[in-house]
């Protein structure tokens, strides 16, 4: 139990110590730092990726990826299931977690609005981590319209 | 010879995903015996194919020992994967993984 809180603070963290290093404050250097988060997310998706599914039987299909990110990764990182998953049936998903927990502690509304993004990178590199050990190359992206609940949308990459 | 083992998984995890079989297995079975080796094949969900080369002469070796080789190197692999020093896709140089895997060769032997 203790392990989602000591996350939460190294994720804080993380975000922070990223942020204070870069004293360049146009867009550049920002996304910068976005990036590393994000390839921080990526790399431990990857090994998620390899570790949660150990005994399960193989996916038959895109969708069961999709719904085993929702279930079992969420559950296993955050506690707690994504509220909902929508497609298009054309490679675009959205995940959507109406209480994320990283965001849940800051504000419940409007608040903090800008500063969402730089805790939401590290979560979608995580899904796209998970989703390249699985097979599959994708871009991730999250949006907050009024925290603490946020979308990822999921476009798979066609090679 | 490796190589035409590795066809033949490939055709295995095809016809899986054709044939809307129930037995959605990660382990696939003996391959297919040849004269001198027997070869056996696993993947794992993330397409990682394990393959096995044993020599024939070496018959006590019941299917419930292979799985069980297999789930251990998953498992090693797994460990492999989560090492942060460790970059997905090159060559593994873990001493762990290679002590596992030679103490196991020990014990079949």
């Amino acid at each position: 139990m203790a392990d989602a809180a000591l996350f939460e603070f190294l994720h804080t963290e993380m975000v922070a110590e990223l942020w204070a290093h870069d004293s360049d404050p146009s867009p550049g250097g920002q996304k910068m730092s976005l990036s590393v988060l994000e390839g921080m997310g990526f790399r431990v998706g990857q090994a998620l990726g390899e570790r949660l599914p150990r005994e399960m039987l193989a996916f038959r299909e895109e969708l069961d990826v999709l719904k085993f990110l929702c279930k079992d990764l969420w559950v296993a990182v955050f506690q707690k299931q994504m509220d909902s998953l929508r497609t298009n049936h054309q490679g675009t998903y959205v995940l959507q977690d109406n209480s994320f927990p990283l965001l849940v502690r800051m504000a419940s509304g409007q608040q903090y609005l800008e500063e969402a993004p730089k805790f939401l990178a590290f979560t979608c590199g995580l899904l796209r981590g998970a989703l390249s050990t699985l097979g599959i190359k994708s871009l991730v992206t999250a949006s907050v319209a009024a925290l603490p609940a946020c979308k990822f949308q999921v476009v798979i990459q066609k090679s | 010879m490796v190589h035409t083992s590795l066809d033949v998984v490939d055709e295995k995890i095809s016809a899986m995903g054709k044939a809307l079989v129930d037995q959605r297995e990660l382990y696939l079975g003996l391959l297919y015996p040849t004269e001198d080796y027997k070869v056996y094949g696993y993947v794992t969900n993330s397409k990682v194919k394990f393959v096995m080369v044993v020599d024939s002469s070496n018959t006590a070796l019941r299917d419930n020992e292979i799985r069980s080789m297999f789930r251990k190197l998953h498992n090693s692999y797994t460990d492999v994967m989560c090492n942060p020093f460790y970059n997905p896709g090159d060559r593994i140089q873990s001493r762990a993984f290679d002590s596992m895997v030679t103490s196991m060769m020990v014990q079949v032997c």
